[in-house]
């Protein structure tokens, strides 16, 4: 079936498939969208609402909303980036982010955005929530203070791992993400090349013994923000 | 005309940013032209002793003479910078935020294991100064200005801050140049 339409990302003509999300018809004509829950090839969580775009004059997350004929989609305005900036940002202090030390700096899909979006200090409060690490498992550990609650991992674990070792429990500020098993992550058939592990955007799931690897200045985000490789197939 | 003068001080933070300060190389000259150093652990000044026109402090506030300083940095200071991850969030010494004061302080000098303590004594002279129940961020204790961070943060960055302010030009920190690690 061959029913493309067009609709228009900041006065961008846009051809669209039919079943595209606008994230999916945004990504193929080279137009970044600033995303941090979605990953492609995962179920759209539409979670973090980053990519929350206007469409026809009203607020939708733009990895879960179809793409559909003639849509006015704006995408990168001063309101949107500075809602985006905000998002990013309760996310900072809501966790227990220290970069300095954490082994997914330069490669972190959060300090990323925040780069991105030029963010030099968060605005809001500090929480300083009490949030457990799990080391128990041979080849993984979960640090929850640097998890932002995006869902790849348990999405990835039903879907592509077929295994549900991760879920969400509790709601509001105490929503975290739990192991299935009687007590801890080492009792699950959780494996280390799992694409669990490999989603998550943070370091919040980490394979154990590998930090550290690639030296300051050949990172994923050191050179060029997060996008620039979806923005570079704009013709 | 005078030269403008800059202000710089090492709260909770461990003097990597001042290094940072150091590692702007030989362009070092060129900023003894541009500015004249008031009260820093650079020169040792300890007391402001004029209006200074840029302060730049690194690391946050872990204890009460921390937070004297800031605010006398606010006083006699016209643009307050908080410089450093520690200046911005607290850094490593805010690891203790999740874990209340009286705990921190039981470890350290009661039951941490490698402690030697006969008298059971936690230190309370009175001069040391008093821990907050919590490390804080510069901008929770006081109103800063602009925000550099990196751990340090680039000697590019500081150095691109300075000479805007002290050139009156707008502040606009390149991609590379804003890094939090």
């Amino acid at each position: 079936m061959s029913a493309t339409f067009t609709f228009t990302i900041d006065g961008k003509e846009i051809k669209g498939q039919p079943g595209q999300t606008i994230m999916e018809a945004a990504e193929a004509a080279g137009v970044y969208i600033p995303r941090l829950c979605y990953s492609k090839d995962l179920r759209p969580h539409g979670s973090c609402r980053v990519c929350t775009c206007m469409v026809n004059g009203r607020p939708q997350a733009a990895c879960t909303q179809p793409a559909a004929e003639g849509m006015v989609v704006e995408n990168n305005t001063d309101e949107l980036q500075a809602i985006r900036r905000d998002l990013v940002e309760m996310l900072f202090v809501e966790g227990n982010h220290f970069c300095p030390f954490c082994e997914k700096s330069g490669n972190c899909e959060l300090q990323a955005m925040a780069y991105r979006l030029g963010i030099t200090a968060p605005k809001f409060p500090y929480l300083w929530p009490d949030r457990s690490v799990d080391a128990s498992h041979p080849e993984v550990f979960i640090d929850r203070n640097r998890c932002i609650l995006c869902g790849r991992c348990v999405n990835a674990s039903k879907d592509a791992d077929g295994k549900n070792v991760f879920q969400f429990v509790g709601r509001g500020e105490h929503k975290r993400v739990a192991v299935n098993a009687e007590a801890n992550l080492a009792d699950t058939d959780l494996k280390g090349t799992d694409r669990a592990v490999a989603v998550c955007p943070v370091g919040a799931i980490l394979v154990k013994h590998k930090g550290y690897a690639t030296p300051v200045g050949r990172r994923s985000y050191d050179q060029k923000p997060i996008g620039s490789e979806i923005e570079s197939k704009r013709k | 005309m005078a030269k403008p003068k800059v202000a710089t001080a090492s709260l909770a933070g461990c003097f990597g940013c001042h290094m940072s300060v150091l590692d702007i190389d030989d362009r070092i000259l060129k900023l003894v032209e541009l500015v004249e150093f008031n009260k820093s652990p650079i020169n040792d000044i300890k007391k402001f002793t004029d209006r200074c026109a840029v302060g730049l402090i690194e690391g946050g506030c872990c204890n009460e003479e921390n937070v004297r300083v800031l605010q006398d940095f606010r006083k006699n200071c016209d643009v307050l910078i908080s410089v450093g991850e520690c200046a911005i969030m607290g850094g490593i010494p805010a690891m203790r935020n999740t874990i209340p004061l009286k705990e921190c302080l039981d470890e350290a000098y009661l039951n941490g294991p490698t402690v030697y303590n006969p008298a059971k004594k936690i230190p309370a002279d009175k001069e040391i100064p008093l821990l907050l129940n919590r490390v804080y961020a510069c901008h929770e204790v006081v109103k800063m200005d602009y925000h550099l961070p990196g751990c340090p943060p680039p000697a590019d960055t500081i150095w691109e801050a300075l000479v805007a302010l002290l050139t009156g030009k707008p502040l606009k920190l390149s991609y590379e140049l804003i890094k939090y690690d």
